[in-house]
């Protein structure tokens, strides 16, 4: 019997696409504050399993536990609302839209003012709009972005959207920040700068984080516990020395290179 | 009686959604494009299929082949010239140049030939009256069922047993790992709009055969209700299209039948729209995700 | 001190709105011009009100609905019935053929959250057409033979509720509202993810674009003296479809531009429809092949201004926005 309830709990959560069962049998906690890895090789499940926590996909088998609340059917809007926001591994940005209003919209769900006194440019829409592009602005000054702040998505650098990604994901405002390998495609003086940021937002904004890499070296420097997905299933669950020796660990990360 | 002579009816309209709901499905499964041009193509077919009657003086048959070369031609001529260069657009994109071909090609015929009807020779098949258990069916109809049947099983021959329908089930499958398996996609995508058009085509000239009028904006209605049909078999399934395309004949002449034949036009997009709510993979579809 | 800006442009563009408005009527009751141009007007006007609602619905908020025609009709018919038949004014009838149309405009936007890209097309395309075989049915509106509607549209109402379209459309778009429609554009699932209620802002943009649609229905119906289910077929959805893609998808003043060129074009092409059609056809095709993103693409015409303004210091002139 835990004493603290856990801010997540994963429970037997799996799913099948037809027959194929992607993911099964999966058991998980993570604990407030905490920054934990999730790795395994390609195809073993990872994104299917931030799709089942965040309301993508609906699992076919177990619950999901979001401070204490089963998050059952609920459409992926409500679950940000909730707290819990995640970037994508193939960069989703709102590409047309410029770098602050990626932001903005973020920051949709605490806006005050409604659709008629936008329309009727009502006092409450101006005081609304002005709050939100003053926090964005503020956002963006702390990710450093605010030099592109009326550029288009689409025209930053690659690095710069995985900036952006993460902070517009930020914006919304959640516990639980889920960042699906957001290190892909960086050379390492980034993925190092990356990480340094991943250290300071998580001090800053008092967050949990569950980070997918499939880069075992880069987890194991900065993750304190570690969950390893093989297959759709949990093969192994330790600190970064446990899973460095795991022999099931050793085994589907070396039958992966081989083939 | 009435009802069964009205299912022969809905079987014939529905063997020709059919005929031309196969084309929609196969150019859709393999370039996920809704091909709008395609009831033109049907159009252009039978106008083929016309004038090789009355002025070449040929018979049913060679006319239905030329009529089938002839839009063969004409579909590879449309994809490459208009949608090859947008294969990796949007898919609004793609659509909105199907939607502005098929107005070119409906268009491009009012302005060369005028808008008037034309009629096909009633006497192009045999006519006789044959008694089935009390039911009578014209032999005309029974060919055209016939003939629709036939390139129908050819379809099916040439997808699952020649070379070119193994290239055209794996580019539909994957286009980028049948690239590198060394299928030659373009020629293989081209081969499908070839064999879906010149299955209009023959639509065409049976459309013409059975219901003698024929004008150049003839292809629409027959067109959207056909890419119902493939809809309701469910898209991209060769079978489907078939079988959605007699069940959409038949809907539609019960509902004649029931006395709403002003109403029948409207059934196929009542249904459409019902089974894009409530089924949206179709009758033999299976449910696909987006990858995320 | 962009707010500054933003409110001088918005104060010069109702300037410029008075000053056209008060021009062009002078010039109709003069009688300088025939009822030839009067008509064209009139017709671009309400043209401009179906390209900007229809904008709003696939430029902004991505969905590509292909039955615009429908909601014209049903604002068409709507308000026909109410003057013509319930001997209500013409404000009646603009306001019943709007609300009459956006309810329409819930029906197909609530089963088309389930539908995405060429399949909400086609769904779209057939809900105008069940409209017009609809129409076409009912005896009571003259069914195919179709309904005389007095000739009630007068500039001052045309203009009215064109500034009241795209002053809404605008509005909205211009919000976090407007962002949220933007951002379902853009990515329907990373705005899922930012906890926009993305169902919610598709219906959203259906009700205030099938609303104005229907406004332009009524405007529609008391301009050409009849109204038949004919008129309301797929290819009147396009006609404003092409509005909106040659424009430029995700831009208003690109919507308008393209409405008033193409108006005058098909004006000046009245007695060839054919050879109007194959230009209309060509210009969509060409559009994709070599501008997909429309002429102007998500850019508005003030964007073009500001940029000109502050690379070379020009002349305040960004009110051509709301108006043209």
């Amino acid at each position: 019997m835990e004493t603290d309830t856990p801010l997540l709990k994963v429970e037997q959560v799996g799913i099948r696409f037809g027959g194929l069962k992607a993911v099964a049998d999966v058991n998980m906690k993570l604990y407030s504050g905490e920054l934990v890895g999730l790795i395994g090789p390609n195809g073993a499940g990872k994104t299917t399993l931030f799709n089942l926590l965040t309301g993508v996909y609906v699992p076919t088998d177990g619950r999901i536990f979001f401070k204490g609340e089963n998050l059952r059917k609920q459409p992926p809007y409500k679950i940000t609302k909730k707290g819990i926001s995640r970037t994508f591994q193939n960069i989703r940005l709102f590409e047309e839209l410029s770098v602050i209003d990626n932001v903005k919209v973020a920051y949709h769900s605490l806006a005050k003012h409604s659709i008629l006194s936008s329309i009727l440019r009502l006092p409450n829409h101006f005081s609304g709009e002005k709050e939100m592009e003053e926090k964005a602005l503020e956002f963006l000054k702390l990710f450093n972005l605010d030099q592109y702040r009326d550029d288009k998505a689409k025209n930053l650098p690659y690095g710069q959207q995985r900036r952006l990604e993460i902070a517009r994901a930020l914006a919304a405002n959640p516990e639980l920040l889920l960042l699906d390998e957001p290190a892909a495609g960086m050379n390492p003086k980034e993925t190092a700068q990356l990480m340094e940021l991943i250290a300071f937002i998580r001090e800053k904004f008092n967050l949990t984080v569950l980070l997918i890499e499939h880069d075992m070296s880069l987890v194991m420097g900065v993750c304190e516990r570690i969950y390893v997905l093989d297959h759709g299933q949990l093969i192994a669950h330790g600190t970064p020395e446990e899973i460095r020796n795991h022999p099931k660990v050793i085994e589907a990360y070396l039958g992966e290179e081989v083939s | 009686m009435e009802i069964i002579q009205q299912l022969v009816n809905g079987i014939s309209l529905g063997s020709i959604y059919a005929l031309i709901a196969l084309g929609y499905t196969m150019v859709y499964g393999i370039v996920k494009l809704i091909n709008f041009a395609h009831g033109d193509v049907f159009m252009v077919g039978s106008f083929v299929g016309f004038y090789s009657i009355t002025f070449l003086h040929l018979s049913f048959f060679p006319a239905l082949i030329l009529s089938m070369v002839a839009c063969a031609v004409f579909g590879v001529l449309i994809e490459r010239i208009a949608y090859k260069p947008l294969r990796n657009a949007t898919r609004i994109a793609a659509l909105i140049t199907a939607i502005g071909v098929s107005l070119l090609i409906e268009n491009g015929m009012i302005f060369f030939r005028g808008a008037q009807l034309e009629a096909y020779p009633n006497d192009i098949l045999p006519t006789n009256k044959i008694d089935i258990l009390g039911v009578t069916v014209e032999s005309k109809s029974l060919l055209i069922l016939g003939v629709s049947v036939a390139l129908m099983i050819i379809l099916q021959f040439v997808v699952h047993k020649t070379k070119i329908g193994k290239a055209m089930r794996a580019v539909s499958h994957d286009a980028e790992a049948a690239k590198l398996m060394g299928i030659n996609v373009d020629n293989t995508i081209s081969a499908t709009f070839a064999i879906g058009s010149s299955l209009a085509g023959a639509a065409g000239v049976i459309f013409g055969t059975y219901y003698y009028k024929i004008e150049p904006l003839m292809g629409v209605i027959p067109g959207l209700k056909a890419f119902v049909a493939a809809v309701l078999g469910g898209i991209g399934i060769i079978p489907g299209a078939m079988v959605g395309g007699l069940l959409l004949g038949v809907i539609e002449s019960l509902v004649s039948a029931a006395g709403g034949s002003l109403w029948r036009d409207g059934v196929a997009f009542i249904v459409l729209i019902l089974i894009l709510i409530f089924m949206p993979q179709g009758i033999f579809g299976k449910n696909k995700r987006e990858k995320v | 001190m962009i707010k500054l800006k933003q409110t001088k442009g918005f104060w010069l563009s109702i300037l410029f709105a008075f000053v056209l408005f008060t021009i062009v009527q002078v010039v109709i009751s003069s009688a300088m011009i025939n009822f030839y141009f009067v008509n064209m007007i009139l017709t671009m006007g309400i043209y401009i009100i179906l390209a900007v609602s229809l904008h709003l619905i696939i430029g902004i908020t991505g969905q590509f609905s292909i039955g615009h025609a429908g909601f014209l009709a049903v604002g068409a018919y709507t308000s026909a019935v109410f003057t013509m038949k319930l001997g209500q004014p013409l404000l009646i009838g603009l306001i019943a053929g709007g609300l009459a149309a956006a309810m329409a405009g819930m029906l197909i936007g609530i089963p088309s959250l389930r539908l995405k890209g060429d399949y909400l097309a086609i769904a779209t395309l057939g809900f105008g057409e069940i409209v017009r075989i609809t129409f076409f049915n009912i005896d009571y509106i003259g069914g195919p033979s179709g309904m005389m509607v007095s000739q009630l549209t007068t500039w001052p109402w045309v203009f009215g509720c064109m500034l009241l379209t795209i002053l809404v459309i605008r509005n909205f778009t211009n919000s976090t509202h407007g962002r949220a429609c933007i951002s379902v554009r853009e990515d329907e699932i990373a705005a899922d993810a930012m906890g926009i209620n993305t169902t919610y802002y598709k219906v959203v943009a259906f009700l205030i674009g099938s609303f104005f649609a229907g406004v332009g229905g009524a405007l529609w119906a008391h301009n050409f003296y009849i109204i038949q289910p004919s008129q309301f077929g797929f290819l009147k959805s396009f006609d404003i479809l092409i509005f909106v893609v040659l424009g430029g998808l995700g831009s208003m003043s690109g919507a308008v531009i393209a409405a008033i060129l193409l108006t005058l074009v098909s004006m000046l092409l009245t007695e060839y429809p054919e050879t109007r059609m194959i230009i209309y056809s060509l210009i969509l095709i060409f559009t994709m092949l070599y501008r997909p993103r429309g002429l102007l693409g998500t850019k508005e015409v003030t964007s073009l201004f500001t940029n000109r303004r502050n690379k070379k210091g020009g002349p305040k002139d960004g009110n051509r926005h709301t108006v043209a």
